[in-house]
């Protein structure tokens, strides 16, 4: 085996660091957790400026899927906020992959400039691990689509210019089969968004569709084929744009609140700390290996799921050691005097909760695996 | 970059892992216990051409991997570092069988339970501050242990003594026996693994595989991704040994090149995922995994003490955390 990267992909991530440094700021951070929104639009219109964004597209950049990996990684790293980024460089590549002439003129220079975001109307209240029973609709009226239902999840909406939509086409076919993704403007009428918030401060929304007629210039990919559109985003995504390293913030706040309580040099807060960077760095390893399964032409969607799997639990019992470590400090807020690592240790066991939820549940993972790596039979339900 | 198995490495693995499935079958593990050394297998291992020759360490763990899988009843990772540091004849013809002790000796000069102590005529370790080869019969007896390992007391002050190096040498030499440990017990991990996945498929209860249980399956499915992380991480760590570079550790940026602090790390990553991954197994074999009679529980034994023979995980992370957390070691 070789770890070694290439001197360009060095290049890469070395400017990619640097743009970060420069605009992951306190201040950013700051209003990101005043506003809910975790999105940082002058980092990512700092790294569009120099083409480090569309390097990266997946299917189009030059630089997919290592230099994908690489810009993902380090913002996570760095705790810079990456999902809304993230979503509209995966679908971007969607729509270069599946869209329309149309589609793909209007989309992928907007996001390639870091300008636009796209959010994912997948989940519905009552349909999540299970997505294929969806039950938003999209009816025929003439030569137009009229659709109604209702989306949750849907992170970014509120200021996304366009929200990928999953609905159902067709009752009669079998259930993931009469699905159809739309590629739906904003702003078109009947769309309402409405806040969700969370736990950890991020505000999510659930969207609603009230008769939102469109024409079949905001289907994406077939009629009927949204489940292959959607496997087309998974394919994309092969667990190498972030969400596979939330332990690195984590291990760099614990450490700043062990040096700065004075409890660095406790052999129970040593050994926490070596057992949580033992574990950061396997997870590095894992999406370091996902992305060279991309770059070697191979699909990873097994490894990258493995990989969140074990990052996320990882993290959450990691938050869980510290908070419980830090004590009533561990309890208090960002801002709060007295806070451990500056309220740091609490938000993320107030963060951690969700990384094993979204994105694929652990236990969906699990099953995955089970049936499809380890070849167990179907489970008994 | 690559991450899997070279090319010339994929004929390694395999060429091995025939080797070791033929000529270390569970028979040939049970017939070696409780010494825990078959000189059948040592002799044919060494026809193989392992010892003295250029392999890199990375390879090394690839071979590691295969004899690990097997449980093999042979010295591999002890033979192969002393082989590498003082390359004498003896040690590469197998005629002689080296180890190294992870412990310093006592005050009296005794090196006590030496991995492979029971079995080897040259140990290596420190006495003091010196790193010192003595070379003296094999007692060919030891305690008996969890592992039916061939452990033994040695002294470091009977029979021939010389010295070969100093603590940086000795920390050299350790780091490169961590990182063929982490491989072997990659292996068992692996097998422990694959022995769940069949037997689970197998044993039928309520009228169905308890492979098609939910709570089964998820019990395994943790093990494929870590079991995976581990060979990643000793690779990696091999091959920063084998670069010979000095590195440097920015922890909070998630960078660790130190050679040593990722011989550590694979150690103490791939002990982990060997300790779970035979007790889930031996766990999913139900009262079967618990007898003497299923193979399980000689991969649960061996996760365990092919792994704590090079010292207390603790120690090893508090260690680490020296490494990793310098500015902070205790004064």
């Amino acid at each position: 085996m070789d770890f070694e990267l290439a001197p360009q992909v060095v290049r890469y991530r070395e400017r990619v660091r640097e743009i970060i440094a420069a605009h992951h700021t306190p201040e950013a951070v700051q209003h990101q957790h005043a506003s809910g929104t975790f999105n940082n639009p002058a980092l990512n219109r700092a790294l569009a400026a120099e083409g480090l964004v569309e390097r990266a597209v997946p299917g189009l950049g030059a630089g997919d899927p290592i230099e994908l990996w690489v810009l993902f990684n380090e913002m996570e790293k760095a705790g810079a906020p990456l999902d809304a980024l993230a979503m509209a460089v995966m679908i971007a590549g969607v729509v270069q992959h599946v869209g329309t002439a149309e589609q793909k003129a209007a989309v992928i220079p907007a996001v390639t400039a870091g300008d636009a975001l796209i959010c994912l109307g997948y989940s519905e209240a009552d349909a999540g691990s299970d997505l294929s029973s969806l039950t938003t609709r999209a009816t025929r009226a003439g030569d137009q689509w009229v659709i109604n239902g209702a989306k949750m999840w849907t992170t970014m909406a509120h200021e996304a210019r366009w929200v990928i939509l999953l609905a159902r086409t067709d009752a009669s076919l079998p259930r993931h089969r009469g699905l159809t993704m739309f590629l739906l403007p904003m702003d078109t009428p009947g769309v309402r968004v409405d806040p969700v918030h969370t736990m950890a401060t991020e505000r999510t929304n659930a969207t609603f569709y009230d008769d939102v007629r469109v024409g079949d210039d905001c289907v994406l990919g077939e009629v009927n084929g949204g489940w292959q559109v959607m496997s087309v985003a998974l394919s994309f995504e092969r667990g190498v744009m972030g969400g596979t390293n939330p332990g690195v913030a984590l291990l760099r706040h614990s450490a700043q609140w062990a040096h700065d309580s004075g409890r660095i040099n406790e052999p129970a807060v040593r050994e926490k700390l070596a057992r949580v960077a033992i574990d950061n760095h396997v997870a590095a390893l894992l999406t370091q290996r996902s992305a060279w399964i991309a770059a070697s032409g191979g699909m990873p969607g097994l490894e990258g799921s493995m990989t969140k799997l074990f990052a996320s639990e990882a993290y959450q019992q990691a938050s869980r050691w510290f908070q419980e470590m830090a004590g009533a400090e561990g309890l208090l807020q960002l801002l709060q005097p007295g806070a451990a690592a500056d309220g740091w240790i609490e938000y993320d066991a107030r963060h951690s909760p969700v990384t094993t939820i979204y994105g694929g549940t652990s236990e969906i993972i699990r099953n995955n695996i089970a049936e499809r790596h380890l070849g167990l039979p179907r489970m008994r339900r | 970059m690559q991450l899997a198995f070279s090319a010339d490495q994929q004929v390694l693995a395999e060429a091995f892992g025939q080797f070791f499935s033929r000529e270390s079958p569970t028979s040939v593990v049970r017939r070696a216990e409780p010494l825990g050394f078959d000189a059948p297998l040592w002799s044919a291992l060494g026809a193989m051409e392992v010892w003295g020759s250029d392999a890199t360490l990375s390879d090394l763990c690839v071979i590691g991997e295969t004899a690990g899988h097997a449980l093999a009843p042979v010295p591999f990772a002890e033979h192969v570092v002393v082989s590498r540091l003082l390359a004498w004849p003896a040690l590469l013809s197998a005629d002689s069988v080296g180890t190294i002790s992870p412990r310093t000796a006592n005050a009296q000069g005794i090196w006590s339970i030496v991995p492979a102590g029971a079995i080897a005529d040259i140990v290596v370790g420190l006495d003091g501050d010196e790193f010192v080869a003595a070379t003296s019969p094999a007692p060919f007896a030891g305690p008996a242990n969890h592992a039916c390992a061939p452990l033994a007391d040695r002294d470091s002050r009977t029979g021939e003594r010389s010295v070969i190096g100093n603590r940086h040498d000795f920390e050299r030499a350790m780091s490169e026996l961590k990182v063929i440990a982490a491989s072997m017990l990659v292996g068992v991990a692996a097998l422990a693994l694959e022995m769940g996945v069949e037997y689970v498929q197998q044993r039928h209860q309520f009228g169905v595989p308890i492979g098609s249980f939910q709570t089964v399956q998820h019990g395994l499915a943790d093990l494929p991704g870590r079991i995976d992380g581990a060979r990643l991480l000793t690779h990696q760590a091999a091959q920063a040994l084998d670069l010979g570079r000095v590195g440097h550790n920015v922890v909070a940026n998630n960078e660790i090149t130190d050679p040593h602090s990722l011989a550590s790390m694979a150690l103490l990553f791939a002990s982990d995922i060997a300790a779970d991954a035979t007790a889930r197994s031996l766990h999913f074999h139900g009262g079967y995994g618990f007898s003497d009679e299923y193979d399980i529980q000689l991969a649960y034994r061996r996760a365990r003490g092919w792994a704590l023979v090079l010292g207390d995980p603790t120690a090893e992370r508090l260690a680490l955390a020296n490494r990793l957390w310098p500015s902070a070691v205790r004064p």
